[in-house]
């Protein structure tokens, strides 16, 4: 068994404000977590806004530098200032996925300049049918064709569509891990389950390991192996999807699972949170307790009684 | 690109009238290619006669076609603003978008650099040149002075928009596309700078000629050179509006006021048209 | 009928509104609100649905009366029955609907900022919105004030906060007192809570949801989030393409559906405990400048026959209280098997 990713104890600080009023915030505190090779799996990790789910996530893709701690791939260390070499074996193993797709394509520039620019610093060539075979290749794998995308800008393509271009520019270069940082939440309702269903493909068919990073507990148990839950910067509950999701054990879990808006008693209009629940998990915001193992294979932050 | 053209013109009337103005101007000017006289000989026809069909523009004191005359002055001095703006426009661009990309050291050695060339009062340092070099001191050398103080205010703005630019998604997409920097820089962000730098373009040649017809009329240039500064200096050391050659100066005044309006309104119209949130509303984004 | 009209407030009656633009010289007529025809009751919540250039937004701006070019009404009226009387927002007078605004209809935005004033205190924001319609003196103005904030559960003090000192869920909820300190009879929420955090937007709905039964005011409650709308409308209509396609009761519309679009909706949402595959709709919604002919649906509808192709539908009741555009309403089923037995909760 073999690690894919590492994330050892990383804590992420950054300082705010100038010479007066500096302030100090603790965005990531002492993560920990690792995925294997050998079976790949989505990895999600859910959190509201602070978080610290998007800083995690930007220091995997080596675009910060973790405070404490060390995040090693495949071994080695992840860092701002690998050397160029270095930094482009990286990035041919581990792809990210934005956000907002219209955000991610430059809205003057062609979609495919993505694609074919990828190919050609990824798998070193720059044969013109090399190239336009490896991204026929990776827009075929998730239900487009060059065809259908060649020529086109991203206005002239649905949110759904140019997600799914976003990924199969990530496939490219063949990589085991991908990052998407939310990547079905500015995509329209109608067309976001099938981003997620093809997600859930990429792990199945092509063996391809997902950090999933989202607010929404619904997709998140749809489509993981495995959760972590984030309460500002530090990790409160973590184990397998559906054990953590279905019976959650800490109170900021319990608090997210019932604040999901359920269909199931649709027009009954239940909307009350119990207040006792909020109060519970904002009393453990802060403070920093420690994980523990629970039997059923999850782990759990509790704190010393007070 | 002629649809274009045809759409700016046709719907955008500032964008016309500028066209036609720069148009008649650049016309005359490219005129002094078939000039059948060389303009920087004096004495070749009789002095002062007013405006005839013999003589369009009359003849100045110095015994000049004043048409051939000015036409060359036109082009010496419009040649003039646009080396100064595309120089300029170089450097500013190459600073402020290295600057507001990469950041760091880079971006605070560039900025030290470019507030000092801020805060350098240029009229005394061209003064300056003018008297170390005399005569020397030919259009090209004053061209490229003034393109070095001609960037700085216009780097910044492009580096403000480079700082935005830096944090969106779509330039971390290119990173991870593999793109290197200097293609992101010029195929990523230049496109959206490039307004910016075509309003600034035109607001430079208008600075560049001003600054030049000032220094001229000063003296403060090669005075053998017909410009549109020189021409003036002439006719101002002739004491032409007292003696009543009064076309010496009104002519000249009047083709540069055409020509700054006419650049002045093709950079406000032009500017609409390239800003690409305006265009992308028209593309139907 | 005359009891019919009684309890609704707002009747929209074959409403047209076209964006007509021209950008040197190429023009442009899109659609977005295309023969809409609807009605909104007194004391309900009726949410409304849709994608991302539905028109949805550009219903709610006519509903809003916020009609600026390049947005026309080209046919059709919005009229409302105030107690004051009745008013067609889409043909009134800017005077006509300031003497209504605030008073009799308002609105709770998506970004709480672009109501509030940076650099003016809430208290502040207070006056300027509500003192006039209220028609209060100073001090009894702000008894009012302070009195609606507590029943929103915010302290007195956030008077003399600026926006900046709120958390984004504070600022929402003065938002909402803000929309609801006059007692308004009809309320326009677009996408209130999209923005939150989901703990909180829970907190922000249930709030809205307890304000509006307190006052027995309507609200129009805008999002593309179902789940949303499952907790929140009493009815539902969705947005397709500029056109009603359904509408009904909330349970109804979850659990017997009766247009496809609906029925994708619905099942595409994923619940908790939950793992079968979820189906995906194909394609993406049409362009509204230029929409396909007959159903708007059809290229993308798994029932669509010929008819679709080249006939549009008409809103027709298929059920009680349910009104489908669909040749095939017959033939949709419930992609979701209900939790509980179907019936209209009352």
């Amino acid at each position: 068994m073999s690690t894919l990713l590492e994330v050892n104890n990383v804590s992420k600080r950054f300082t705010m404000g100038g010479l007066f009023g500096r302030r100090v915030v603790d965005a990531v505190q002492e993560a920990s977590f690792s995925l294997t090779t050998d079976k790949p799996e989505i990895f999600t990790i859910i959190g509201e806004s602070g978080s610290g789910k998007t800083t995690l996530a930007r220091m995997i893709l080596g675009l910060e530098d973790a405070s404490e701690g060390e995040i090693l791939f495949r071994g080695k260390r992840i860092s701002r200032h690998m050397g160029q070499a270095e930094r482009l074996a990286f990035m041919s193993a581990v792809q990210p996925v934005f956000q907002n797709p219209f955000e991610a394509f430059n809205p003057l520039k062609k979609i495919e300049r993505y694609l074919s620019s990828t190919a050609r610093r990824f798998l070193r060539t720059s044969d013109r049918a090399t190239i336009d075979r490896a991204m026929d290749e990776a827009l075929q794998k998730v239900g487009l064709s060059l065809k259908e995308v060649r020529g086109r800008f991203p206005h002239e393509m649905s949110g759904g569509q140019l997600q799914r271009c976003a990924i199969a520019r990530a496939l490219i270069p063949n990589p085991p891990l991908l990052i998407a940082d939310e990547p079905v939440s500015m995509v329209d309702a109608s067309l976001r389950m099938s981003i997620v269903n093809l997600l859930r493909s990429l792990r199945d068919d092509l063996g391809v390991s997902v950090i999933y990073i989202t607010h929404d507990l619904a997709t998140a148990y749809y489509i993981s192996d495995r959760i972590i839950i984030m309460q500002r910067g530090r990790i409160v509950e973590m184990g397998d999807a559906r054990t953590v999701l279905e019976n959650p054990e800490h109170p900021y879990s319990r608090l997210l699972k019932a604040s999901v808006l359920s269909t199931d008693d649709a027009g009954a209009g239940k909307l009350a949170t119990d207040p006792g629940m909020v109060d519970l998990a904002n009393a453990m915001m802060g403070r920093a307790g420690k994980l523990v193992d629970r039997q059923d294979g999850r782990r759990v932050r509790v704190y010393d009684e007070a | 690109m002629f649809a274009v053209l045809r759409d700016l013109i046709r719907y955008n009337i500032e964008f016309a009238i500028g066209l036609v103005l720069v148009g008649i101007v650049v016309v005359f000017a490219s005129l002094s290619f078939f000039a059948p006289v060389d303009p920087s000989l004096i004495y070749m026809t009789i002095p002062d006669q007013p405006p005839s069909p013999q003589f369009w523009f009359g003849t100045n004191s110095r015994g000049q076609d004043m048409f051939w005359q000015l036409s060359a002055a036109f082009r010496n001095s419009l040649v003039f603003g646009i080396t100064v703006a595309v120089l300029s426009r170089i450097i500013s661009i190459t600073v402020g978008l290295l600057s507001g990309y990469v950041g760091g050291w880079v971006d605070r050695v560039l900025m030290f650099i470019n507030d000092i060339f801020v805060a350098v009062p240029i009229f005394p340092v061209l003064v300056l040149f003018y008297f170390v070099l005399r005569n020397n001191l030919d259009s090209l050398t004053l061209a490229l002075i003034m393109a070095c103080f001609g960037w700085p205010f216009d780097a910044r703005l492009i580096r403000s928009v480079a700082l935005g630019l830096k944090h969106r998604e779509f330039t971390r997409h290119a990173t991870f596309a593999g793109m290197s920097t200097r293609k992101i820089l010029l195929e990523e962000h230049l496109p959206y700078v490039m307004p910016i730098v075509f309003s600034t373009f035109m607001n430079n040649m208008l600075w560049s000629i001003g600054l030049e017809v000032t220094l001229a009329v000063l003296g403060f240039t090669n005075i053998n050179n017909p410009t549109i500064g020189t021409v003036l200096y002439w006719a101002n050391s002739h004491s032409a509006m007292v003696v009543g050659v009064w076309w010496w100066i009104v002519i000249p005044v009047i083709l540069i006021v055409m020509t700054f309006l006419g650049l002045f309104l093709l950079a406000i119209s032009m500017n609409e048209y390239i800003d690409p949130r305006s265009r992308l509303r028209r593309m139907g984004a | 009928m005359s009891q019919q009209s009684n309890r609704d407030i707002l009747k929209v009656d074959g409403l047209k509104a076209y964006y007509q633009m021209n950008y040197f010289g190429v023009e442009r007529e899109v659609r977005a609100v295309d023969d809409i025809t609807m009605t909104v009751r007194k004391n309900e919540v009726y949410g409304i649905a849709g994608e991302s250039s539905s028109g949805k937004t550009s219903f709610i701006k006519v509903l809003a009366a916020a009609i600026r070019p390049p947005l026309r009404v080209v046919a059709g009226s919005a009229t409302y029955a105030f107690k004051s009387g009745t008013i067609d927002v889409a043909h009134a007078s800017p005077e006509e609907i300031e003497a209504v605004r605030w008073k009799h209809l308002s609105y709770i935005m998506q970004g709480s900022m672009s109501v509030l004033n940076p650099v003016r205190r809430i208290g502040k924001t207070f006056k300027d919105f509500a003192q006039r319609p209220l028609g209060l003196s100073g001090r009894a103005f702000e008894e009012r004030v302070v009195h609606h904030l507590s029943r929103l559960k915010l302290p007195p003090d956030v008077l003399k906060a600026y926006p900046h000192e709120l958390s984004g869920g504070m600022r929402q909820r003065v938002t909402i007192g803000l929309a609801t300190v006059c007692h308004p009879e009809f309320i326009i929420a677009d996408e209130p809570t999209t923005a939150l955090d989901v703990v909180v937007q829970k907190e922000v709905l249930s709030l809205i949801r307890e304000i509006q039964q307190d006052m027995g005011s309507s609200v129009v409650f805008v999002t593309h989030d179902m789940s949303v709308h499952a907790n929140m409308a009493d009815r539902v209509g969705i947005i397709y393409a500029g056109r009603l396609v359904e509408e009904g009761p909330t349970r109804q519309m979850f659990f017997a559906p009766k247009h496809p679009y609906t029925a994708h909706l619905v099942a595409s949402l994923p619940r908790i405990g939950d793992t079968t595959q979820r189906p995906a709709l194909e394609g993406r919604p049409p362009n509204l400048a230029d929409p396909p002919q007959g159903c708007r649906f059809h290229p993308r509808c798994p029932l669509a026959v010929e008819k679709c192709r080249t006939q549009t539908p008409p809103l027709e009741e298929v059920a009680p209280d349910q009104r489908s555009a669909c040749w095939r309403w017959m033939d949709v089923e419930p992609l979701v098997k209900p939790s509980a037995p179907v019936g209209v909760v009352a």
